[in-house]
C-alpha cells in the first residue's frame, strides 16, 4: 500500500477548525477528489488516514501533518493538488511526499511556535521572557479530562525570545480563507509583541498556552486581548535548538514528489 | 448596539469578533467559510438579505430552506445573501459586554446593515431566538420603532402560516414555498431602490403587502369581544387585501436545489446530502401541519432525483444521502429510485437512507433496498396512535395487523431494532388509548421472538406531547392539560413494565408535556402572547427548543404577568375547544384549504370516520387545489436511473 505524508496549514479563520472537524473535512475532500483511499476492513470501515499531534483549537498553523494510505498509487503532486482544490480556502495542503520509512511519528521531536501578543510592549514580553528563561523549573496547572494537573512548563521550552519582526503567519492577506484585511487581533496601530518559541515534544504535551501561563507566573504577564498562536513548523529538534523538515529524510529516500511507487 | 457611525455598511466585524471566539465553545460555528458559502462584494450588490435559522448552526446549517434560499439568491448576480445562526448565551455576553452586533458567518457583516433579515421558523420555540437576534443587531424590537435604516425582518417557513404571536417584531411574512417569492420580493426592494426609496419604509411595505402574497401585520387591526376572542381582523389601510395567500412553487424539476451543498466543519446534526424527493402530502394525517399546508403533492422525477444525487454527493463529498418528504415511501416511483440508487453506489461507501415512517411491508423492502450498503441498525415506524379508534380520530390509516406484519418482516428480514413513534393527549384520547400502546409493543416482541426465534430483537417505543396547529382539522381542539400528558405517560411506563421479560426488550423514551403545552400556547396564539414572548425573553428565555434551556416556569410566569390584564390566560389559549364561528388569529391567512372542509373534517375525526389520499381515490374537495390553481403533479414517468459511469477507473 502506497502511503502519502502531508503538510497543510491551518489559516485565518479556520484556525478555529478542531481536529475532529479537520478529520470531517479531509474526509470528505478525499471523496470529493476521488482519491483512492484505502478503508480498514470490518463492520464499520475507516480511511486509512493517521494524525500527527494536532494544533489546539484556535490555534493557526504551517505545519500540521497527516499519512494517508491508497489502494492504488497516485502521484504526490497530484493529490496535493486534488485535496488542496477539494478543502475550503484556510485549510491548505501545502507538501505530500511519498513515505518509504515508518518512523514519521518519531521524527516529530519539536515545534516552532510563533505567539503574538497585542497589546503587549516588547519590553514587557522581554522582562517576562527573561524571568522564564532564568527559571529552573516554571509550574502551570492545566484541567485535563482526568482533572487538574500541575506540569513543568520551562523544562521543555528550548528556546524564547521576543523577536522584531518574525514571518508574519498572523494574517496573510489575500491567501487565508480571511475575508478582513485583518490587522493583528485587536490591534489598530498599537503594541504587539511577538514571540519566537521552540518547544520539545514530551508527554503530557506543553503547549503555547501552557507557556503564556508560566509567564503569567514568572511575571504576571497578562495580555489584555487574547493571543493568536501559530505554529511555524514542526519536526525533529536539533541539539542547537532548531527544527529540520520531518519531509526530507537524509541519506534515504526523500522521495521524488511525483514518482508513484509500484 | 454597533457603533455604525465609525464603521461603513456592511464592513466586517472580524477582527473584532475573533479575539472573543478562544472564549466561547465550538468558535469553529460562527467562522463560516465552509465549502459551498459564497462570499460577494457588498458594493456590487442591489438588494442584500441577511437568512436566519434561529437556532444553533449545528441545527440551524443543514436546514434545507435556507440553503436553497440563499442559493436560489445568490445566483441573482446583484442580490447578496448571507446566513446567521443564533448565537449562544456564551458569545451573546460577549457580544454585548464588546458592542459587537449579530454577524453573518459569510463575511461577518452586521445582520443591521442589510435590507431583508429573513428568518425561517420551522418551529415556534425559536419565537425568544428571534427576539435575540433582532436585538443583537441593533434593529428595534417592535417593528413600528423601525426606520429606514433597518433592515426588514420577514419570517417564513410553516411556523409564519400563523405569525400573530410574534406580529410585533416583524415587518412582514410569506407563506409557502419560498424559492419563488424571495425573488420577488428582491425584485420589489431592487425597483424600490433603483427609484430613490420613495415614501420610505412604509411605501416599500405598502408594496409588498400589494402582492397579496406578502403578509404585513402593522397593516391589520385585530379587534377582540368582550370575552377575549378576537371579533374580527382587518386591514387598516386602503389597498392592502383582506387575506393573504400561500405561495406554491410549482415543477420542482426546475427548482433542484441545492446544486451546490454547504458542507459544514463543525459537526451538525444532519451531515448528508439531502435530496427533496416530493413537496407536499395528502395523506390527510389531521395532526399534521406540513400535510395541511405544503398540498398539493408535487414530485421530483426519477431522473431529477437521480442527477441531483449525483451531483450533491460530487460537490459535497458527503457518503450519505437522505431522500426527504412528508413521506417518501409514497413517491410513485420510489421503487425505482431507491432500486436505482442502490445499484449506482452499491460497493461504495454511500449509505442512503429513508425517514419516511409509514407503517407497511413495502417500507421495509424500500429500506432493505436501501441499507443494501449499509447497516441495518433500526427501522423507524410512526403509527401515532396506539389504539385503533385514536388512529381513526386521526386518520392514520394503519391496523394493529398491519403494524405487526410489518415488524415481523422488518424482524426476519435481518432487523434487529424497531423504533415507534405515538403522540400522547390527541384530541378524544383517554389513558386506555394511551395504554394500548404498551399491549402493541409486547406483541411486536413477542410476534417478533417467535419469528425470529431470537431474543435478540428490541423495539423503542418514542412519544410525545401532541400540540394542535393553525390550518389543521385540529386547529379548534382543546389540548390536555401537561398534569394528564404526563400521568398518562407514567402509567404507560408502568404498563410496559408490567411484563418484566417484555418490558426489558422496550425501551422507553418520552418528552414530558410541558414544552409542549408552551409550543402549543405559541402556535395557536394571536397577538397579544407577543406579550409573553418578550417578557421570557427579557427574563433571558433563549434557546426553548433545548430542554436544557427550556424553562417551563418562566413562561407560566409571563403569562400570568402579561395576560390577565387582557382577559386571557395560558389555559385559554391551550386547553379550551373553539367552537366553528370563533374567528381564529390565522383566519385571514390563506392556506388554500376551505374553512368548511377544515371543519367537516374535524367533525369526521370525532365520529373516527377515515380520509383516503386524493392522489388514489376521488378529490375530497379540501380546497386548495382550485384556490391556489395547482394541480397534483406526480409520475409515474416509466424512466429508470441509469448506472453511473465510473468516476475512477
Amino acid at each position: 500500500m502506497q502511503k502519502i505524508r502531508i503538510r497543510y496549514a491551518k489559516r485565518g479563520r479556520l484556525a478555529f477548525t478542531s481536529h475532529r472537524d479537520f478529520a470531517r473535512a479531509l474526509e470528505r475532500a478525499m471523496r470529493r477528489a476521488a482519491v483512492p483511499i484505502a478503508y480498514s476492513s470490518g463492520f464499520s470501515p475507516h480511511p486509512k488516514i493517521s494524525y500527527a499531534s494536532a494544533a489546539p483549537t484556535g490555534v493557526a498553523s504551517e505545519a500540521e501533518y497527516f499519512e494517508v494510505g491508497l489502494q492504488t498509487p497516485v502521484e504526490p503532486d497530484w493529490l496535493r493538488t486534488a485535496l488542496d482544490a477539494a478543502l475550503p480556502p484556510g485549510l491548505d495542503i501545502l507538501e505530500a511526499v511519498e513515505a518509504r520509512t515508518s518512523d514519521f511519528a518519531d521524527r516529530l521531536t519539536g515545534s516552532h511556535w510563533q505567539i503574538r501578543l497585542p497589546e503587549v510592549t516588547d519590553s514587557v514580553a522581554e522582562a517576562a521572557v527573561a524571568a522564564f528563561l532564568a527559571a529552573d523549573e516554571v509550574l502551570v496547572e492545566r484541567m485535563t479530562k482526568s482533572g487538574r494537573r500541575t506540569m513543568d512548563a520551562r523544562s521543555p521550552v528550548v528556546r524564547m525570545a521576543v523577536t522584531e519582526r518574525g514571518p508574519d503567519a498572523g494574517g496573510r492577506p489575500g491567501e487565508v480563507g480571511n475575508t478582513t484585511p485583518a490587522p493583528a487581533a485587536g490591534g489598530t496601530g498599537g503594541p504587539c509583541a511577538i514571540l519566537d518559541l521552540v518547544v520539545r515534544h514530551v508527554t503530557p504535551s506543553v503547549r503555547p498556552d501552557d507557556v503564556l501561563a508560566g509567564l503569567r507566573v514568572v511575571a504576571e504577564l497578562a495580555p489584555p486581548v487574547p493571543p493568536k498562536v501559530t505554529r511555524l513548523a514542526q519536526g525533529t529538534l536539533t541539539g542547537h535548538g532548531e527544527i529540520t523538515d520531518p519531509l526530507v529524510v537524509v541519506g534515504a529516500d526523500r522521495a521524488v514528489s511525483g514518482t508513484p511507487s509500484t | 448596539m454597533s457603533d455604525t457611525a465609525t464603521r461603513r455598511r456592511g464592513e466586517s466585524v472580524f477582527d473584532r469578533l475573533e479575539p472573543l471566539l478562544p472564549q466561547v465553545q465550538k468558535p469553529i460555528q460562527y467562522v463560516g467559510g465552509e465549502l459551498g458559502a459564497v462570499s460577494k462584494p457588498w458594493d456590487d450588490a442591489t438588494v442584500r438579505w441577511a437568512l436566519m435559522y434561529p437556532d444553533a448552526y449545528e441545527v440551524g446549517q443543514p436546514n434545507q430552506g435556507v440553503q436553497i434560499l440563499y442559493e436560489v439568491l445568490n445566483e441573482q448576480q446583484d442580490v447578496l445573501a448571507e446566513r446567521t445562526y443564533s448565537v449562544w448565551p456564551d458569545l451573546e455576553a460577549l457580544l454585548r459586554e464588546h458592542r459587537v452586533p449579530q454577524f453573518t458567518v459569510d463575511a461577518h457583516r452586521p445582520v443591521g446593515d442589510f435590507d431583508l433579515f429573513g428568518v425561517s421558523f420551522s418551529t415556534e420555540l425559536g419565537y425568544t431566538n428571534l427576539l435575540t437576534a433582532i436585538d443583537l443587531a441593533g434593529i428595534p424590537l417592535h417593528a413600528a420603532d423601525r426606520d429606514d435604516s433597518h433592515p426588514i425582518v420577514l419570517a417564513g417557513g410553516h411556523a409564519a402560516f400563523n405569525p400573530e404571536p410574534i406580529a410585533d417584531f416583524l415587518d412582514a411574512a410569506v407563506l409557502g414555498d419560498g424559492e419563488e417569492a424571495v425573488l420577488e420580493i428582491t425584485d420589489i426592494v431592487r425597483a424600490f431602490k433603483a427609484e430613490g426609496s420613495p415614501g420610505g419604509r412604509d411605501e416599500l411595505l405598502l408594496r409588498l403587502a400589494r402582492t397579496e402574497s406578502v403578509y404585513v401585520p402593522r397593516f391589520y387591526d385585530v379587534e377582540y369581544l368582550p370575552d377575549g376572542r378576537i371579533q374580527r381582523i382587518v386591514p387598516n389601510r386602503p389597498d392592502v387585501p383582506f387575506r393573504v395567500h400561500k405561495r406554491t412553487t410549482m415543477d420542482l424539476d426546475a427548482w433542484p436545489y441545492p446544486k451546490k451543498p454547504l458542507v459544514p466543519l463543525a459537526e451538525t446534526v444532519h451531515e448528508r446530502y439531502a435530496v427533496e424527493i416530493f413537496r407536499g402530502c395528502t395523506r390527510g394525517c389531521r395532526f399534521c401541519q406540513a400535510g395541511m399546508i405544503t398540498r398539493p403533492v408535487r414530485e421530483r422525477s426519477i431522473t431529477t432525483i437521480g442527477d441531483m444525487v449525483e451531483n450533491g454527493l460530487k460537490e459535497s463529498g458527503f457518503n450519505e444521502v437522505g431522500l426527504l418528504s412528508l413521506s417518501s415511501a409514497d413517491h410513485s416511483e420510489i421503487g425505482a429510485v431507491a432500486h436505482g440508487l442502490a445499484d449506482r453506489y452499491q460497493g461504495s461507501n454511500v449509505s442512503l437512507s429513508l425517514p419516511s415512517t409509514r407503517v407497511d411491508a413495502f417500507n421495509v423492502e424500500l429500506a432493505e433496498e436501501l441499507a443494501r450498503n449499509g447497516r441495518r441498525t433500526g427501522l423507524t415506524f410512526a403509527p401515532e396512535g396506539g389504539s385503533e379508534r385514536i388512529r381513526k380520530v386521526i386518520n392514520k390509516m394503519v391496523t394493529e395487523d398491519d403494524l405487526i406484519r410489518t415488524v415481523v418482516t422488518a424482524y426476519s428480514g435481518g432487523w434487529r431494532q424497531v423504533k415507534l413513534y405515538f403522540m400522547c393527549g390527541l384530541p378524544t384520547e383517554t389513558d386506555e388509548d394511551v395504554l394500548q400502546i404498551a399491549d402493541l409493543a409486547h406483541r411486536v416482541i413477542t410476534t417478533g421472538r417467535e419469528t425470529t426465534g431470537s431474543r435478540d430483537i428490541r423495539c423503542t417505543v418514542s412519544i410525545g406531547g401532541f400540540v394542535p396547529k393553525a390550518h389543521t382539522p385540529f386547529q379548534w381542539a382543546a389540548m390536555a392539560d401537561p398534569e394528564t400528558i404526563d400521568r398518562r405517560l407514567k402509567a404507560l411506563r408502568d404498563a410496559i413494565n408490567s411484563n418484566r421479560s417484555l418490558g426489558r426488550a422496550i425501551g422507553y423514551r418520552y418528552h414530558d408535556g410541558r414544552p409542549s403545552h408552551i409550543e402549543g400556547l405559541l402556535s395557536r396564539g394571536d397577538r397579544r402572547v407577543g406579550r409573553v414572548i418578550e417578557h421570557v425573553w427579557r427574563d433571558g428565555g433563549r434557546f426553548d427548543g433545548w430542554s436544557e434551556h427550556f424553562s417551563y416556569d418562566r413562561w407560566v410566569a409571563a403569562c400570568d404577568a402579561e395576560l390577565p390584564a387582557l382577559g386571557v390566560s395560558l389555559a385559554w389559549y391551550t386547553t379550551r375547544e373553539r367552537q366553528q364561528a370563533e374567528v381564529l388569529p390565522w383566519d385571514h391567512l390563506d392556506s388554500g384549504l376551505d374553512p368548511d372542509w377544515l371543519w367537516a373534517d374535524w367533525q369526521d375525526a370525532l365520529s373516527e370516520v377515515e380520509q383516503d389520499d386524493c392522489r388514489w381515490t376521488p378529490c375530497f374537495d379540501c380546497g386548495v387545489c382550485p384556490a391556489m390553481d395547482t394541480e397534483i403533479q406526480i409520475g409515474p414517468t416509466g424512466r429508470k436511473l441509469l448506472p453511473l459511469t465510473p468516476v475512477n477507473t
